[in-house]
């Protein structure tokens, strides 16, 4: 059940690279992150790439394969056409390090501009209480394993450098979405508006919910449909409702 | 002249799993800047993998619940070889830890009163595990993260720098710890992106680097797995105790080769599943030991009515503990009635309707669907035996998680040893994490802040200087360094492969006296021969360089394993011996104590390739009397000796 | 690798612009590396999405045969000019008075025209399929510059919630015309057609696809906070929530069965097809 498989992988650095033709073993069963290691193991000792739990549970080894973003362990060399050529490429929206691992620090900084959960006054450890059907929406947000993969698909970034300084991503505009529906979070009473801020500090505008982040979620989290849209909803009440906004001018009239 | 980077802390955590980041947070909030070192990116660590759930005597489903039944639960598993103190401490403190996590963001699954919901598992006597659906241990990890981050985010109001109390420096690699005399002065270390060196000073170094996995072929754990904290400590003058014991999961995947050892939980037998041979025989009805021959089924019949009427009937043999049934498979593996990748079926395709299937095990269903291409609800899966925990680690202070003889050392996790005895129950090792974590964290801060700014025990550049050239020599190898290469370059990836064959063959789940013996002469040779391993190519982000390095830790520690397996001729919990198939009630007062051997004092210290390991027997202290009071005479009596139970 | 606040990435101040060709990004030429066929999706739906707006731009200004007793073109109602055709109890109100000399259509059509502009379906569709914005997942936009939905005209898709609200109503009176459909041409109840078979599956898809609305999903319950105190609203929620996982699809669908009923309602009119009446 082995064949030689025809890969051409991305090697190089920040300096510059291409793709690079291998000719490699396959057998029955394996996923494009085992091809990548028996490379490793043989021809190039030295390629560079991040992996880790190698089962769709940490999401370290994101890369694009034949263009699309995936996660190399969660990728079966049976899904794949074994007469055309695999080619896998490091993350396109991050700045590249070496070979297939991309410097993925801005998410990090983009997670530290999210405020955290405010925990509620006067509720003393063990005495929280929270119905499940008001938990379960922001549980799905986080099955979120932080692959990145979306924040790599979403053209907001990933086409525009420039829009990096403006706009969360996926992963973390969900965040805020995660803690606005989180049954306890009491960020009012700490003076963060989260439904406002997500429009006017994380960039929420920059979305046009073309939902390639949910296309490429390994976990299948319906990132658009139940995080960002619901976000924008959110905003609208906060922003673009006429009467919330009269009563706003009205008071502000009044003081 | 040093090329490395040098920085100045308080407190250095080694490991960002679910111990090292509640260190980490203790840390801070006792008010010293901590800094956290971890091999892969913030948030990925091996703790995302728990699926159960973290074991906290809350009594939130059943109120008769309490610490004390915890305690017990866990001297049982262990077979009252577990440091009881530990255990003390770890029952009484691990609801405060999860509720804890609340406050900070999680949201476990709920109770319909609204509480944390609470599930049952194997050898808990009470549904006592805190869970998120089977990904519990990523919420762990998220929510002490996210709180990293929000810890980070008040230093910023603060100082202006996110990091300047809290710092992680993720995909750094340590290889060395730093002495000053025999107090901790910092840690060594190179930064995988650019492979540059770097040294971190600091007067309280917290290990909680995790488990050994990856020196066994089959194991359930990532590629962090190196057994680096275990060496570490080793070779900074510290001692392992309890390394005989290496939990064997019954049921991981065999097939594909890539997710071979990858878990497969154990509700799919509590669900009905059941194990088959070749010809599709039930084994597990002839693998009933005698002392549990009155609580398991006998007939496939008696079986399935217990599913219906737990009460009347009792339950089939494949809910038997873990060792029992990691070995039945091994059993029939070996005697060739084993499945075509070499496991056995565990089939639930024919005891359930699709539907239920799916309802009751999403990830599993997922798990085979996307990574085998099986469909669990229309065919049997393979599974087989799979390397999942170890017991054993750094011998530390129950109290406080300082390495025993070693100033400044501490250690939490599954890399420190005697909390979990012979065998870990699950659930236990998420809490262990938190409990310990929190209290490394604590008495690190402690230790620290008690030193004068004079008293820090400085780092001296020549321990630097010899850390950078241990950490060069596998670029040395190529260009023929007569004081290096006696023979042609190595390739370390074969020799990690080789590695793991040996132990998995000759120390893994069933063990015999002639076959460890091997072991060690194979372990020398590897030893022998991994001073040669060499990689091309420069320092950046170079994978071939980090597994040469790797390999020290791993020899070192498989060694650790083998002798104290040899030694023990008993078989208890995670050790079983062939040779010596009983339970040996005076073995249960021993600890088997791993330290570098001083034959080769010097040299052990600069070349850890040099160094050999020891194996000593010592004596655990007697149990408090109020906590053994906790049992029946008629229990106590199938452990401690008689004389224990005299005095 | 970086802790975060490495200045290189991150936060800092304007990047230089630039997409998957910028200096920092792996080097590779070529704009996309896919090699599916990802044109075909955004391809399809503009053309399906041209294909409608050609025929409803002529049907909208043709100004005649939308009304063949007791069927009328879900595009001609509510007509609300006073040169629309009398339509017997239908929603002929000539609330625009005889100014207006247009096609009636025109002005009932900006409220379906604009809850489906605004839709966040249709707003995926279109960037998609005519902005190329992004053309697929993870193939290069060809636009330098992009600001998405932050400003003035496209800010304006925050709107969305309140054609909502008159899409209900919409789709309010074209059940009424629905009902209409089971009388005969002289207007007595009690019969049924093939046309009111046809007005009957297209205002059940139209409900389908307005109560499936992402901003109807927020207003019934989506915006609560904690779902157990509002037993009723949650209850709601997860119906609509059952039917916002189909919007695309009943999208489409309603797209198409509002040309069909229209196109049902012409040929009858014009007398191209004789209505099968049941009974």
């Amino acid at each position: 059940m082995s064949y030689d498989a025809h890969f051409r992988v991305w090697r190089g650095d920040a300096d510059g690279g291409g793709l690079v033709d291998y000719t490699v073993a396959v057998h029955e069963g394996e996923v494009v992150l085992d091809v990548i290691h028996r490379l490793q193991a043989t021809e190039a000792a030295d390629l560079a790439v991040r992996w880790n739990c190698k089962a769709g549970k940490c999401g370290s080894c994101s890369a694009e394969i034949n263009g699309r973003p995936r996660l190399m362990c969660m990728t079966r060399m049976s899904s794949l056409d074994p007469d055309e050529t695999v080619t896998v490429t490091p993350m396109r929206a991050f700045p590249v390090l070496r070979d297939l691992v991309t410097d993925v620090s801005f998410n990090y900084a983009k997670a530290r501009e999210v405020p955290a959960f405010v925990p509620p006054p006067g509720v003393a450890p063990g005495d929280y209480r929270m119905k499940q059907e008001d938990v379960s929406r922001s549980q799905e947000f986080r099955k979120c394993i932080e692959c990145f993969l979306c924040q790599d698909t979403c053209h907001v970034v990933r086409d525009h450098e420039e829009n990096k300084t403006a706009f969360a991503g996926p992963r973390f505009l969900m965040r805020v979405a995660e803690l606005d529906m989180h049954p306890l979070d009491a960020a009012d009473g700490a003076g963060i508006d989260r439904k406002r801020t997500a429009q006017d500090e994380h960039g929420l505008g920059y979305c046009n919910i073309t939902k390639c982040c949910t296309e490429v979620c390994p976990e299948h989290i319906k990132i658009t449909d139940n995080a960002l849209i619901p976000l924008k909803e959110r905003a609208a009440d906060r922003k673009y409702d006429p009467l919330v906004w009269l009563g706003n001018k009205i008071r502000r009239r009044g003081e | 002249m040093s090329r490395t980077a040098r920085q100045s802390w308080d407190v250095v955590v080694v490991g960002a799993g679910g111990a090292g980041l509640r260190a980490a947070i203790e840390a801070r909030e006792q008010g010293l800047r901590c800094a956290v070192i971890c091999k892969s990116l913030f948030g990925k660590a091996h703790t995302v993998m728990a699926e159960g759930g973290i074991a906290a005597s809350m009594g939130n489903v059943n109120q008769g619940d309490n610490w004390q039944v915890h305690f017990r639960d866990t001297m049982r598993g262990g077979k009252f070889l577990n440091q009881w103190r530990m255990a003390e401490l770890h029952a009484q403190e691990a609801p405060e830890r999860v509720w804890e996590l609340e406050t900070w963001g999680a949201l476990f699954d709920r109770t319909p009163d609204g509480r944390i919901s609470q599930r049952n598992f194997g050898g808990h006597e009470y549904p006592r595990l805190a869970h998120v659906g089977d990904r519990t241990g990523l919420e762990l990890i998220r929510t002490l993260q996210q709180k990293i981050v929000s810890l980070q985010q008040e230093d910023h109001r603060e100082t202006g720098d996110h990091e300047s109390r809290l710092k992680v420096f993720q995909e750094y690699t340590v290889t060395r710890l730093l002495k000053s005399g025999d107090r901790i002065s910092g840690a060594f270390g190179y930064e995988r992106e650019s492979g540059r060196f770097f040294t971190l000073e600091a007067p309280a170094v917290v290990l909680a680097t995790g488990g050994i996995g990856k020196s066994f072929k089959v194991t359930s754990n990532s590629w962090e797995y190196t057994g680096d904290g275990h060496a570490l400590a080793l070779l900074a003058g510290a001692s392992l105790i309890n390394m005989e014991f290496v939990q064997f999961h019954p049921t991981g995947m065999v097939w594909p080769p890539s997710v071979k050892g990858i878990l497969v939980t154990e509700s799919v037998r509590g669900d009905g599943g059941v194990l088959r041979n070749s010809d599709g025989k039930r084994f597990m009805f002839d693998y009933v030991p005698d002392v549990f021959k009155e609580k398991y089924a006998e007939s496939e019949a008696e079986g399935e009515r217990w599913y219906e009427d737990p009460d009347h009937n009792r339950r089939p043999p494949e809910l038997l503990p873990r060792d029992e049934v990691a070995r039945a498979i091994n059993s029939e593996v070996k005697a060739g009635r084993g499945s075509p990748h070499g496991g056995v079926f565990l089939d639930i395709s024919s005891r359930l309707p699709a539907e239920e299937i799916r309802r009751r095990l999403p990830s599993m269903h997922h798990q085979f669907k996307e990574l085998a291409d099986v469909d669990i609800t229309a065919e049997p899966m393979e599974v087989g035996p799979t390397c999942h925990y170890v017991m054993g680690g750094v011998d530390v202070d129950p109290d406080t998680a300082a390495a025993v003889g070693v100033p400044g050392l501490f250690a939490a996790g599954e890399v420190a040893g005697g909390m979990h005895g012979s065998n870990r129950l699950g659930g236990n090792s998420l809490s262990d994490l938190l409990v310990f974590g929190r209290r490394a964290g604590l008495h690190a801060a402690r230790y620290a802040a008690g030193l004068a700014a004079a008293d820090r025990p400085a780092v001296a550049d020549a321990d630097i200087e010899a850390a950078e050239a241990e950490a060069l020599r596998p670029f040395g190898v190529e260009g023929g360094d007569p004081a290096v290469s006696h023979g042609a370059a190595e390739n370390p990836y074969a020799l990690h492969q080789e590695l793991q064959q040996s132990m998995n063959d000759l120390v893994g789940i069933i063990r015999k006296g002639p076959e460890m013996s091997e072991a060690l002469r194979r372990l020398a040779a590897l030893r022998e021969r991994s001073r040669r391993a060499g990689v091309e190519g420069h320092r950046q982000f170079n994978p071939g360089w980090h597994l040469a390095l790797d390999l020290r830790n791993m020899l070192l520690v498989s060694e650790c394993v083998a002798r104290a397996a040899l030694e023990r001729t008993e078989s208890r919990g995670g050790h079983t011996r062939d040779d010596h198939p009983a339970m040996d009630r005076q073995w249960r007062r021993v600890n088997l104590v791993c330290r570098l051997s001083e034959e080769s004092p010097g040299s052990a210290a600069a070349d850890s390739l040099l160094g050999l390991v020891r194996v000593a027997r010592r004596e655990m202290p007697p149990i408090r009397g109020d906590l053994l009071a906790l049992f029946e005479k008629d229990e106590l009596v199938k452990y401690l000796t008689d004389e224990e139970l005299t005095t | 690798m970086a802790t975060g606040t490495d200045p290189r990435t991150g936060t800092a101040p304007s990047p230089a612009p630039g997409g998957v060709h910028h200096a920092s990004r792996a080097a590779i030429a070529a704009r996309h590396l896919r090699t599916d066929r990802w044109w075909l999706a955004p391809a399809a739906t503009a053309a399906g999405l041209l294909a409608f707006v050609v025929y409803s731009t002529w049907r909208a200004f043709a100004n005649g045969d939308y009304y063949a007793a007791p069927y009328v073109s879900p595009f001609y109602s509510p007509c609300i000019a006073k040169n629309c055709v009398p339509m017997k109890d239908g929603a002929d109100w000539g609330l625009f008075g005889s100014w207006w000399g247009l096609s009636p259509a025109l002005l009932v059509l900006i409220f379906p025209l604009g809850f489906r502009l605004t839709c966040y379906y249709y707003r995926k569709a279109y960037y998609r399929g005519f902005w190329a914005s992004p053309p697929a997942c993870a193939v290069a936009e060809p636009h330098k510059k992009y600001s998405g939905e932050t400003r003035f005209p496209l800010i304006l898709q925050n709107v969305h919630r309140y054609f909502f609200y008159f899409a209900v109503i919409v789709a309010g009176i074209l059940t009424y015309d629905a009902v209409l459909g089971f009388r005969n041409a002289r207007g007595e109840w009690g019969h049924m057609g093939l046309g009111t078979l046809v007005l009957l599956a297209n205002i059940a898809l139209i409900w389908a696809y307005t109560l499936s609305c992402h901003s109807c999903r927020h207003i019934v319950g989506g915006r609560l906070r904690n779902f157990s105190r509002h037993p009723v609203r949650y209850r709601m929620w997860g119906w609509v929530s059952a039917l916002n996982a189909r919007h695309m699809q009943l999208a489409w669908a309603s797209l198409v069965s509002v040309g069909v009923a229209d196109f049902y309602v012409y040929l009858v009119a014009s007398g191209a097809f004789d209505d099968p009446r049941f009974f």
